[in-house]
């Protein structure tokens, strides 16, 4: 690396970390809308695969290399175990119980003294690093892409603009549906992993509701027209502090406001291009 | 040949039986209308045999196969399918790919293998491709392939869901009202296509008010009225049933038509209810 290129990673480093990792939480939350289901869930899963990766590389001393697939175990097992009862009934009933998810989760870390309690867990090597992060980013993107122009995107996008008109044609809405939350609490639990062992410490209180919403807001001003925008999204939304941190009094108005702006006036999202749905 | 039967079906909502044991006959390869005065259960029967309410009492067999139980997705494998009066496409997609939807059933790509972008998927999805042009061609929508689906004309976006549920080519084809808010130019256009769809060997099975275009088209018609069975026959013998005059235009008049026809022999006729 240049010298010059050196100094800038040094000095951002852990915000160019952060454009990664929130990048595959846009799409852990892209994979859910993109189905016209709302979870709430997904910060509740990054902290699942935060803990129980931490506790893998800090008790078990597994190499990352295992630990960063294993993340994924945890997570996903709590979507099936919160999906089975509730993609089944249509309406807000995924997003109550993954908010209630998130809850429990947080007084489980607290009480906890594996877990740490309120201290949380601390000295984690930092095992993760650009490779690992922007390559999972990279390749989530292309997967999903992949996903989106099959036949199974077109599936996706027809649950997300008619239920029952899918139904008809022949989709099996209830399976699609669990497979895009176990897909989205995977690629929130890798998130979890990462960021864990980048910051060498994690708390029971990084992972509550309002981690949830600045996910959720992620796809909503990026768009779920393509997996390219909710990570755009992310992206504009880790910059927004930094860049408006000269004027930090007002920094969190500002924020608020584009918040708002972006919603009453792109709709769509930044990146309101839809993507084709074909293959051949 | 029969290809769907419907044995005592039976469907309650709230004690309004909306479906009274209803016993029904679709023949393989003609098109069959059901027929009925609002409230008659028309929509409630179709909405029983595509599998959107829950299972009945009574019986539904396609091709010999109980499918009664079977949820709606299970139903279009089996080779049903439907449109909706209240027009259901997917209208952010192009017409193309709304199309290609409708060969879900069709096509196999596993997860793995769309991932992995192997031939196989690949070939499939070009074949998919091919088909759902065919279906495109098929209702003289080819031009408007690539266009929002949304942005597509009352009766193109009709013509555009018949082609979605003909694509997987299925062995009965439901339209529930197809012919609702169309003009008489669309409405003769929409005849000359379901009397072509005859020609390739699918059955047809509607629910139509527009009476002319129903006894038009069809070979066979049920009528149903509050809920059971009146009248079931050919175009020719439906009209002159008694039972299903009375029905359309009320006692009154069914006893005056009967009456003008015994003295002057002239047929009585359900034109335009």
């Amino acid at each position: 690396m240049p010298p010059v290129l050196d100094d800038l990673f040094w000095t951002y480093q852990s915000l160019i970390y952060a454009l990664g990792i929130n990048g595959l939480l846009a799409l852990s939350m892209y994979v859910v809308l993109a189905i016209g289901q709302l979870s709430l869930g997904q910060a509740a899963f990054m902290g699942l695969g935060a803990y129980s990766s931490t506790l893998l590389t800090l008790h078990a001393k597994l190499p990352f290399a295992l630990v960063l697939p294993a993340s994924t175990v945890v997570p996903v097992l709590f979507a099936l175990a919160i999906g089975l009862p509730t993609l089944r009934l249509a309406g807000v009933y995924l997003a109550i119980a993954t908010i209630g998810l998130g809850e429990v989760l947080r007084a489980l870390y607290l009480n906890l003294d594996i877990l740490g309690g309120a201290l949380g867990l601390s000295g984690i090597p930092e095992a993760a690093g650009l490779l690992s992060i922007y390559g999972l980013l990279a390749a989530a993107t292309l997967a999903l892409f992949l996903v989106g122009r099959s036949r199974i995107g077109r599936a996706m996008e027809a649950m997300r603009e008619d239920e029952t008109a899918a139904q008809v044609i022949g989709i099996p809405v209830r399976r699609y549906k669990m497979g895009a939350l176990l897909a989205s609490a995977a690629l929130a639990g890798l998130a979890g992993c990462l960021s864990a062992h980048v910051s060498s410490f994690i708390g029971p209180n990084e992972y509550g509701f309002d981690t949830a919403v600045t996910i959720l807001s992620y796809a909503l001003l990026g768009g779920i027209g393509s997996p390219l925008a909710p990570v755009l999204g992310a992206a504009v939304l880790t910059l927004l502090p930094e860049i408006l941190r000269p004027i930090s009094d007002v920094r969190l108005v500002v924020n608020g406001v584009i918040i708002v702006i972006a919603v009453l006036f792109l709709p769509q999202g930044l990146l309101a291009r839809r993507m084709r749905r074909r293959a051949a | 040949m029969s290809l769907l039967t419907l044995t005592d079906l039976t469907r309650r909502f709230a004690g309004l039986l909306a479906v009274d044991h209803v016993d029904m006959t679709v023949q393989q390869g003609g098109i069959h209308a059901v027929i009925g005065p609002n409230g008659a259960g028309k929509t409630t029967l179709f909405n029983l045999v595509s599998g959107l309410i829950p299972p009945p009492d009574g019986q539904i067999h396609l091709a010999g196969q109980d499918i009664t139980a079977l949820p709606p997705e299970r139903r279009a494998a089996q080779g049903l399918a439907r449109t909706f009066q209240n027009i259901r496409i997917f209208t952010d997609m192009t017409v193309l790919e709304n199309v290609l939807t409708g060969l879900h059933t069709r096509t196999h790509a596993t997860l793995p293998a769309i991932l992995l972008r192997l031939p196989a998927a690949r070939i499939e999805e070009r074949q998919a491709v091919a088909r759902a042009r065919a279906a495109l061609d098929f209702v003289g929508l080819s031009p408007a392939a690539d266009r929002r689906a949304g942005t597509l004309s009352y009766g193109d976006q009709r013509r555009l869901e018949i082609a979605r549920a003909l694509a997987p080519e299925p062995r009965l084809l439901l339209l529930d009202e197809p012919a609702a808010g169309m003009n008489p130019p669309e409405t003769e256009a929409l005849a000359t296509l379901i009397r072509r769809l005859r020609s390739t060997g699918t059955t047809v099975l509607l629910v139509e008010h527009d009476m002319g275009f129903v006894m038009d088209v069809s070979d066979h018609v049920t009528v149903l009225n509050f809920g059971r069975r009146i009248a079931d026959g050919t175009p020719t013998q439906v009209r002159q049933d008694p039972k299903v005059i009375e029905a359309y235009l009320g006692q009154k008049v069914a006893a005056r038509l009967a009456q003008q026809a015994e003295a002057g022999g002239a047929k009585a006729g359900v034109r335009g209810a």
